[in-house]
């Protein structure tokens, strides 16, 4: 039942507890033995118990031999659901866990990309949002000094920046699109966002599928959509609902309650319970909750920020001075609202789960799951005859 | 303080500077650089990357080219330090086969390896050995060639796909001491384009080291004077451009493998025991394994996986792709989609064949009006013969007829005489009661 290779595997192991070569061992060391060959993550405590018992009662009053021992391990391999897979015992350093620092220095060296769209009314904060974020002027409305009007369609207008921290370089694409929801009459003003967010996939697709390509293909893909929803108190609105739902196959959408400085804290959890539940209602799937997390600790931190979704965001780019500090606020007649407090606003979380857990993990979310529907939709498309591009 | 700072780390400065600007030039007129009032907190990056990818694996494939016995597999285990139970082979295979073993569970700190190491069987061990190179060239290729059909489907699944494509390839040369053998070249040249090729010198303690040396300069000389490239280790990165160009020096690197282990100065190490001594198999004054090991594992994996990836696999794919038929520019230069041209191509395909299919049913059309006309001449053919025999048979029955009438006739008359006979005898009788000469009466009879 076992092979040469998983023999040599258990002797080297049972050799080793037997220091003083007796051919015995004490069968409470099984268990240690056991763990060591499969690896603690994969037996759990029943099977160890089990293990446990079966060699108390086939040791002799010298201890288990090594031929019992094989049972034991034959008896375990039999029962668990991962058949037979011993670990290839490694006796020494081999060093290829060093692949994570080769892989961190070749990513350091490459830089990183990432592309942010914020979509809401105007008014709302979002170029304060977005460069309280990143902490410079990185919105498109600080960076052109000239003061545009509310345009009359809604456009999509892009601007990029390379910003760097502690030898990480970043290029990040902050799009806008002025005029969203801003018209008496705004049926379909989602299709030029629509058609933006389609038009990255399109032109990285282009680019993949042409026969001499580049190496390292331009991702102007949109990794994350901040969706600002305005703080009335009530409800999700008709636009909102309208928005979410056809963007959310497409682009991972992070809905923020903006300005949430005008709700007091139990308006705010009763809006937030009630945005959840239209959420749910029209099934609408909103980020982070269609991943899947992949380990304990991922899932803890996830079904954290499920808890608080959506956020409720404050932004500012005024520092005043408290104490002897100088802090990120707002100044109001009755008070000072701190952008960074947890207590005050949720800011914080945003910017820890939008760059310091997730960002990688939009990026990997855009590229391997809304990328792949889009190329997989479009060649159909192209297969049937249908389009014409 | 320009003028006070050592040369490495005015290098170092210039070639940040370099990155910079390489940077800005991509961005073009809209991108510039930004200066942070204070911690952002995207320097995580690189973590969250890097757990990512540890959370989802690596995969690494070896590709070990040498003849039989030169100690492939025990260097194998010896650089993996565990024993990997390949089966020695025989001297007597008729060709050269490719085996390819995959182990899944090497595990080390939080890092999980999929291993897979391809073994070339019966290379070297033929009379005529002009065919020892095909069966890896196919092979390497059919593993491009899987990766691209699942690269080019429609419904994808590249996360979850096991990349079987050599990432690194252990030429063993022969420790000849002379130079290389024509077999090496030849490998080697067809090869250099399609895998990273690291050439070793096997079986190194049968070398002195001088011998060692003048081997190694007449080996990187014949391998540069037939334009055969082998791996370089990237000089590109700061932290570790020295060490790989120091390395780059010491190529092919002499190796010693070992399954057995001895005890020296108190520790159980990997050694080959001689009754003149003993070599060790990690003691770099005996050996250059360590300095393989470091470049091939500790440092370098990753870059070995990206060229092949980037360099090698595109490489293939490119001309895979002109080979069927793609281009990126029909004749007037036109951009052409790649999918566009798969359309068109089965679009081509379809009405080659729907042009088949007409002409088998014409074919099959013709061929029944063929036999409808035959049919129907036999047909007509019989009706002909029918009315024949039916105008013959009424020909017959009509001069039947005739016969029939004319014996009728014959028949009246003979009745008829028979009457009249009959009457002029009873006649005659008749007289002959009235006169008595019968003679008359019978004279007349016999006249009659």
């Amino acid at each position: 039942m076992l092979t040469q290779t998983q023999v040599a595997v258990l002797t080297r192991v049972f050799q080793k507890a037997d220091g003083d070569n007796q051919g015995y061992v004490p069968p409470s060391v099984v268990v240690d033995l056991v763990t060591q060959v499969f690896g603690s993550a994969a037996l759990s405590a029943g099977e160890l118990e089990h293990v446990e018992r079966r060699s108390a009662s086939k040791a002799s009053k010298a201890g288990l031999s090594f031929v019992d021992f094989t049972e034991v391990v034959n008896d375990l391999m039999g029962s668990t659901t991962r058949w037979g897979t011993l670990q290839t015992n490694l006796d020494g350093h081999v060093g290829f866990d060093s692949i994570q620092e080769q892989v961190r220095r070749k990513s350091l060296k490459r830089g990183f990309e990432f592309n942010l769209m914020v979509v809401g009314e105007s008014g709302l904060g979002k170029s304060t949002l977005v460069n309280t974020l990143f902490k410079s002027t990185v919105s498109r409305a600080s960076c052109t000094q000239v003061e545009h009007p509310i345009p009359k369609t809604v456009e999509v207008n892009s601007v990029s920046h390379v910003i760097e921290e502690e030898g990480v370089r970043l290029k990040l694409t902050i799009t806008d699109t002025p005029g969203f929801g801003d018209q008496i009459n705004n049926d379909r003003c989602w299709l030029p966002v629509l058609d933006h967010v389609n038009d990255q996939f399109e032109r990285y697709l282009k680019e993949e599928v042409s026969v001499v390509r580049k190496k390292r293909i331009p991702d102007t893909r949109v990794h994350a959509c901040l969706y600002f929803i305005a703080p009335t108190g009530h409800s999700l609105k008709q636009l909102d609902i309208e928005f979410m739902k056809r963007l959310d196959q497409c682009v991972n959408i992070i809905p923020v309650i903006a300005k949430a400085d005008t709700l007091t804290l139990e308006e705010r959890d009763a809006f937030k319970a009630r945005i959840c539940e239209d959420i749910q209602f029209h099934g609408m799937n909103v980020y982070p909750s269609s991943i899947v997390p992949e380990d304990d600790d991922d899932a803890e931190i996830n079904s954290k920020i499920e808890s608080l979704l959506p956020f409720a965001v404050v932004g500012s780019e005024k520092e005043h001075k408290r104490g002897n500090k100088s802090v990120l606020g707002r100044q109001t007649k009755w008070g000072f609202i701190e952008v960074e407090n947890k207590a005050h606003c949720e800011f914080p979380n945003l910017r820890d789960m939008l760059i310091k857990t997730h960002m990688q993990d939009l990026i990997e979310t855009t590229d391997k799951v809304h990328y792949e529907n889009f190329r997989h939709t479009r060649l159909q498309r192209q297969q049937m005859g249908e389009s014409n591009i | 303080v320009h003028h006070f700072l050592s040369p490495t780390s005015a290098l170092f400065l210039f070639s940040l500077k370099m990155t910079a600007v390489d940077v800005q030039r991509q961005l073009g007129h809209d991108g510039r650089q930004m200066k942070l009032s204070g911690h952002v907190g995207f320097d995580s990056l690189p973590d969250q990357l890097v757990n990512k990818s540890v959370n989802k694996g690596f995969d690494f494939n070896i590709l070990c080219i040498g003849e039989t016995g030169i100690g492939k597999s025990t260097l194998m285990d010896s650089l993996f330090k565990t024993s990997f139970n390949s089966e020695p082979v025989t001297h007597s295979l008729p060709g050269v086969s490719v085996r390819a073993n995959t182990y899944v569970d090497l595990q080390e700190s939080n890092v999980g390896l999929k291993l897979t190491i391809v073994d070339t069987v019966g290379y070297g061990d033929q009379i005529d050995k002009t065919d020892s190179v095909q069966p890896l060239v196919d092979y390497i290729d059919s593993q491009f060639e899987s990766y691209l059909q699942e690269e080019l489907k429609i419904k994808r699944s590249l996360t979850v796909y096991h990349d079987t494509r050599i990432h690194a390839c252990l030429y063993f040369i022969a420790p000849t001491g002379h130079s290389l053998k024509s077999l090496d070249l030849v490998c080697m040249k067809r090869l250099d384009s399609k895998v990273n090729i690291i050439p070793v010198v096997a079986k190194a303690d049968t070398i002195s080291k001088p011998e060692l040396a003048k081997f190694k300069q007449k080996i990187m000389a014949e391998l540069k004077e037939n334009g055969v490239r082998v791996y370089q280790f990237p000089t590109d990165d700061e932290t570790v451009a020295e060490m790989n160009d120091a390395m780059n020096s010491f190529m092919p690197f002499a190796v010693v493998g070992s399954r057995e282990e001895i005890e020296v100065g108190g520790e159980m190490v990997r050694a080959r025991v001689y009754p003149w001594g003993t070599v060790e198999v990690e003691n770099e004054n005996h050996c250059d394994f360590v300095k393989l090991r470091e470049m091939l594992i500790r440092t370098n994996m990753e870059d070995l996986r990206e060229t092949t990836h980037l360099n090698h696999f595109e490489l293939y794919r490119k001309n895979r792709l002109k080979e069927m038929g793609f281009a990126d520019s029909t004749a007037d230069n036109r951009p052409v989609r790649l999918y566009d041209v798969i359309e068109e191509k089965k679009k081509t395909h379809i009405r080659e064949m729907e042009t088949k299919e007409e002409k088998m049913r014409q074919m099959f059309v013709d061929k029944v009006k063929q036999k409808e006309a035959e049919l129907k001449k036999a047909e007509q053919d019989l009706h002909g013969k029918f009315d024949n025999l039916r105008k013959v048979h009424a020909e017959e029955k009509r001069k039947l007829d005739d016969r029939r009438r004319m014996l009728e006739e014959e028949i009246n008359d003979f009745n008829r005489r028979k009457a009249s006979v009959q009457a002029q005898q009873a006649q005659a009788e008749r007289d002959m009661h009235q006169n008595t000469s019968p003679v008359l009466g019978r004279k007349k009879d016999k006249k009659k």
